[in-house]
């Protein structure tokens, strides 16, 4: 009888900890994740696109501390001076299901560290490697692509919006989610 | 400069000693009188519990007679008992009226209100204290952290505000605390009786960092204070030495800016305290280190060591680097 | 004298009609409970839960306590390293809310569930089902959290978990939702034994158990009912609010849409500060009963004893603000709740007092029960004293939220609840167990105990003058309180260490403790009447009530009442006032039912953390395990 909190313990360990974890200090600390995403589905020859990621993405993802924290910087930060709430203004709308430099979460990473195309700068030196991560999951979470018991609730002031943990992911477009523009060359 | 050394010379002995941040040991009008208070209360409540126990004592004294009936009851002795402890009930009806008497004359006392002192916004975050000094002129407004500059034997308004979670702003030495909470203001006023610095703590449970969430009082004379003021009201002093303007590459080239102002610079954050005069404060990361080269460097170094939580991030800067910015840094006088 | 109050089924076995070991065993199989697991799962007797209750109350009371060790570990010396931040948050809400939830205030309804039947001289408790369903829901409640803490789940916010801190924004993740939902659990359990105990006592006392020979510790249990009942909804809602501000969004708490982070606070001490006498009066009770036994006379000053329980009942709804006195509250409405809180010093005075009048009057003997009993009053007291200073709005700006008041709270506490709980275990342990516990062990866990609080906690006093507040997990070396924290935390270790000195008396006494027979104390209350343990059916025949203290008037043979049912499990429902003998009435069999809907209901609640539709599909469930649970049998009196 005492035996079966242990016994579900060790079931459900893994799963859990991964979602409550909170890691303030994470080795190597100097160290800068090295990503190698692709934009497109396309390459020449008939193997897709070269990848190479880091795997740091799995202490991120789903974690409700890290989706949280990001939540926190994007508005510390004044990511919403051009993409408001997520909804868009002279940056991209970040709700949507359209990812114009690819939806995944490096993909994301890459694209806040390295910075895109008309307007979005690059962040690679002004913020910890760490907090790129956090800032990208959450940006996911706008869409709903992070699961919605991590995904953070409402914050303490005014709001425009349902909260992301409210957020019914978008519909598939058909035809895939890349719009015409990123596909075309830069 | 001669500013520093002197309060850095009251902080060490004041370190080790109760004074530093006890209501025991007190400094201000506001906790004085609740000192006595508190004694009057000890007192009565100690004569009270001595005699419980004495009464206690006495009930168990060795006066056995032969065993009869537990139902047998002895009608006089009834009588006696009923009417001493009716008469206890009444001079405990005394005693508590007499407590509530005291209590209601001392809360009045207490937050008593003057007119026309110095306000200063205290505005709790996880985890320091952001301190704004109003003023009827807007240029003579300014902003700093974790540390409260006072005249000595003025009282000073506070106005208590949240920008995150409840916390409870509290300087034992000075006067009881009050809860700066989110939405709403809390105003306390509070006098230093003496020279000296006094050290504060948050007192409402408020997350990671609760334990590492201090400021410090600085009072002292009027005239000092008003230097200080007028130095602290200026914009940053610009770096004097190429360490310094290096430093200050090294910053603005950095997370830094992210969150930190400096007036008198592009650096604009309002995440973080105001370092526009951090050089010249006693201590950093909330009370938590006495303000030095190594500590600061430490601090910049890995932050969420010495405060696990902290929403400063651990960053990735070369040991030269580091020495540069320490130097700017601490050119911010 | 025999009285036969109702005519005979001439049908039907009726307990008058046979006597001896014959009635005894028939009966025992009437009320008795099937061997093997299902029995053991369907079970509706109270002297099996109840047993149950208390041996998880006192798990949940070794788990807490562990988390307070590990604490005084990390806090022993300045800026110790041992235990993070992020660790030591959910180590001291583990420890509050274990403590308050799921031991103090479950353990004191576990010794009414057990005790309150036989003292009123009944058979079961009223609505049985709902007795075994609140003890299933209490242990899912309490599965739940602690499971969710070995997960790195554990709350983190405290067991008050104010917002904002514990509201959405601040608390991500699932911990504080845990909490909240186990509150959930915690409040159905407490509520369902509260009616089946107001029940009892009003419905099913022994022929002749008018209102004022009801013992001592069924009134404080009757009255610690109705603040539960009055209480818990308040909490309910609190919790409730929070999980919707924190599952749905909506804005209760929420400043910047025209919610208040106070209102949490009124919710929360609204139902709080009732906790607190909710824990305080049933140990009362306990005390009574002891002081009364081992004083060898009856209890001096019943009615001003009745009285001053149900007025702290009444007063404890009216002191709630003096937990906010630092939120800038109007002062003049503040100094009222001072004068409120003063003033419940003069209703425990006189119980004080009381107590102290029949040790006087009486015989004292110093059994171990008696031992504690007396650690009671020295604590107590002390930490009641310091109440006051806590009552008073200026002296709480300066000990609000200090170790001051970790040390007021673990004196009244630890005093006023577990010291007299332990007495409890040492008197009644004979009862439940059928042998004593062992005297010579029993006062070395006294003075272990005794001493070792003392050690631990009085030092806090000081410390918190000194400034150090509650719920930092560690603190600079240059504030001077190392020295003072050391020494709390070797008190502190030294009264774990009587615990497990208690735990092995427990243990090793249930094999080879002298025989206790049925009344070892020679006490006077109905519960000594039966046997150790006593049978299924608690009493052969129903006793008839003549004096406060039966046993002690009626010392050559309780008069009983004859005529229910021996095929049948039948009780007396008397009346309420006079407890005159009024109906037979039918108590239900056992079932599986009500565990299956405690295991419905604990699906929907932990699902209802994820998402709102729980609550939907769940009530559907639950739904379906109650139509099961209340499906009509049958029974004979429907027949008839």
């Amino acid at each position: 009888m005492k035996l079966l909190p242990f016994i579900i313990c060790l079931g459900f360990s893994l799963a859990a900890c991964e979602r409550e974890k909170r890691d303030f200090r994470t080795a190597p600390v100097s160290e800068e994740s090295q990503e190698k995403t692709a934009l497109v589905s396309l390459s020449p020859g008939s193997s897709p696109p070269e990848q190479e990621v880091s795997g740091k993405a799995r202490s991120f993802e789903g974690n409700a501390y890290h989706l949280s924290q990001g939540k926190r910087l994007y508005a510390w930060f004044n990511c919403n001076g051009c993409h408001a709430n997520g909804g868009g203004d002279s940056g991209p709308p970040l709700m949507d299901d359209r990812w114009i430099y690819g939806s995944s979460l490096e993909n994301i990473v890459q694209t806040i560290r390295e910075g895109r195309p008309n307007g979005m700068p690059s962040f690679r030196g002004k913020l910890p490697d760490d907090q790129i991560w956090e800032l990208a999951v959450y940006v996911r979470s706008m869409s709903g692509l992070e699961p919605k018991a991590a995904a953070p609730s409402r914050n303490d002031d005014m709001h425009p919006l349902p909260s992301e943990n409210r957020m019914p992911p978008s519909s598939p477009v058909p035809g895939g989610s890349a719009s015409p523009s990123a596909t075309a060359p830069q | 400069m001669r500013l520093r050394i002197v309060s850095i010379a009251s902080l060490v002995p004041l370190a080790g000693c109760k004074g530093w941040q006890s209501a025991l040991d007190t400094h201000g009008p506001g906790a004085t009188s609740l000192e006595k208070l508190f004694w009057i209360f000890l007192f009565i409540l100690t004569v009270v519990w001595i005699l419980t126990m004495l009464g206690l004592l006495v009930a168990l004294r060795a006066r056995r007679d032969a065993a009869t009936d537990p139902l047998a009851v002895d009608a006089t002795r009834e009588r006696t008992m009923t009417r001493t402890v009716a008469t206890l009930v009444g001079l405990t009806a005394v005693t508590v009226l007499a407590l509530t008497g005291f209590s209601y004359a001392y809360q009045k006392r207490l937050f008593d209100r003057t007119e026309n002192v110095l306000t200063i916004k205290v505005t709790g975050h996880q985890w320091w204290w952001q301190v704004d000094y109003e003023d009827e002129q807007p240029n003579r407004t300014f902003t700093t952290a974790n540390e409260i500059h006072i005249p000595v034997g003025e009282p000073v308004r506070l106005k208590l505000e949240a920008s995150d979670v409840i916390h409870s702003f509290w300087v034992p030495s000075l006067m009881g605390k009050m809860d700066n909470i989110p939405g709403r203001q809390n105003v306390i006023e509070l006098q230093a009786d003496r020279e000296g610095v006094y050290r504060g703590q948050c007192a409402e449970f408020c997350g990671w960092q609760h334990a590492h969430m201090a400021m410090l009082i600085v009072a002292k004379p009027k005239a000092e204070f008003e230097n200080w003021k007028n130095q602290q009201i200026a914009s940053a002093s610009p770096p004097s030495d190429d360490a310094q303007k290096r430093g200050e590459q090294v910053f603005f080239t950095s997370p830094c800016v992210m969150c930190h102002s400096v007036r008198g610079t592009s650096a604009g954050g309002r995440v973080g305290p105001d370092l526009t005069h951090v050089g010249s404060r006693l201590t950093l990361a909330a009370g938590t280190l006495q303000n030095t080269r190594g500590n600061l460097a430490a601090w910049i170094v890995d932050p969420q060591r010495i405060k696990p939580g902290t929403n400063m991030p651990l960053m990735q800067i070369n040991p030269q680097d580091l020495d540069l910015l320490v130097s700017y840094l601490e050119g911010l006088k | 004298m025999s009285e036969a109050y109702a005519a005979p089924d001439p049908k039907e076995l009726r307990d008058h009609q046979i006597g001896g070991p014959e009635l005894t065993a028939r009966l025992a199989k009437t009320w008795g409970t099937e061997k093997g697991l299902l029995g053991a799962l369907s079970t509706v007797d109270h002297k099996i839960i109840g047993r149950r209750y208390i041996i998880t109350a006192f798990l949940f009371l070794f788990l807490a306590g562990l988390a307070a060790v590990a604490m005084r570990l990390q806090l022993a010396r300045p800026e110790s390293r041992l235990i993070g931040p992020d660790l030591y948050n959910q180590l001291f809400t583990m420890h509050g809310t274990t403590m308050m939830f799921l031991f103090a205030v479950p353990v004191m309804e576990a010794f009414a569930v057990y005790l309150v039947p036989l003292m009123v001289g009944t058979r079961n408790i009223a609505f049985p089902r709902l007795n075994a369903f609140s003890y299933y829901v209490y242990v899912f409640g309490g599965l739940m959290i602690w499971v969710a803490f070995m997960l790195n789940i554990g709350a983190d916010v405290g067991w008050f978990a104010y917002v904002p801190l514990s509201g959405p924004e601040f608390s991500p993740g699932k911990r504080a939702d845990i909490w909240a939902q186990m509150i959930t659990f915690t409040e159905v359990s407490a509520l369902a034994v509260a009616v089946e105990i107001v029940v009892t006592v009003l419905k099913q006392r022994a022929p002749g158990m008018t209102l004022d020979r009801i013992p001592l510790f069924v009134w404080s249990v009757f009255i610690t009912s109705f603040l539960i009942i009055f209480a818990m909804p308040a909490v309910m809602i609190a919790s409730t609010f929070l999980i919707l501000d924190r599952l749905i969004g909506t804005h209760i708490f929420n400043p910047a849409e025209g919610g208040d982070a106070l209102l949490w606070q009124h919710l929360f001490w609204f139902f709080g500060h009732p906790e607190v006498y909710i824990i305080f009066l049933p140990a009362t009770g306990m005390v009574s009963a002891i002081i009364t036994t081992f004083s060898r006379r009856r209890t001096f000053g019943y009615l001003a004893l009745v009285l001053s329980l149900i007025a702290t009942g009444f007063l404890s709804f009216g002191l709630w603000v003096h937990h906010m006195f630092t939120t800038g509250l109007p002062q003049l409405g503040a100094s009222f709740f001072t004068a409120s809180s003063m003033l419940i010093a003069i209703p425990n005075g006189i119980q004080i007092f009381c107590w102290i009048a029949t040790l006087w009057d009486g015989r004292p003997i110093f059994r171990t029960p008696l031992l504690f009993v007396l650690g009671f009053f020295f604590i107590f007291v002390a930490g009641g004293l310091s109440g006051l200073i806590l009552a008073s709005v200026p002296l709480d700006t300066q000990v609000h939220d200090t170790y001051f008041v970790v040390a007021h709270f673990h004196y009244v506490l630890i005093g006023g609840a577990v010291f007299p709980l332990l007495g409890a275990v040492y008197y009644w342990y004979p009862k439940i167990v059928g042998r004593l516990l062992d005297e010579r062990i029993g006062k070395w866990h006294f003075w272990l105990a005794f001493v070792g609080f003392n050690v631990g906690f009085f030092p806090m006093h000081i410390t918190g003058l000194m400034g150090m507040p509650r719920r930092i997990y560690t603190y600079l070396p240059e504030m001077g309180w190392g020295n003072l924290n050391l020494l709390s935390s070797v008190g502190t270790l030294v009264f774990f260490f009587s615990f497990v000195v208690f735990l092995w008396n427990v243990v090793s006494s249930a094999k080879s403790g002298a025989v206790a027979g049925d009344n070892p104390w020679d006490a006077g209350t109905l519960e000594w009447a039966t046997s150790s343990p006593p049978p299924p059916q608690n009493f052969d025949r129903i006793p008839v009530v003549t004096n406060r203290e039966p046993l002690w008037a009626e010392r050559e043979k309780l008069p009983v009442a004859t005529g229910l049912s021996v095929e049948n499990r039948e009780l007396i429902v008397s009346t309420v006032t006079e407890a005159r003998a009024d109906i037979r009435e039918t108590s239900p069999e056992p079932s599986i039912w009500p565990l299956l809907a405690a295991i419905a209901t604990g699906v929907t609640f932990i699902a209802s953390i994820f998402t709102p539709w729980a609550v939907v599909w769940g009530s559907a469930i639950v739904g379906v395990a109650l139509i099961a649970w209340f499906w009509p049998k049958g029974a004979k009196e429907d027949e008839a």
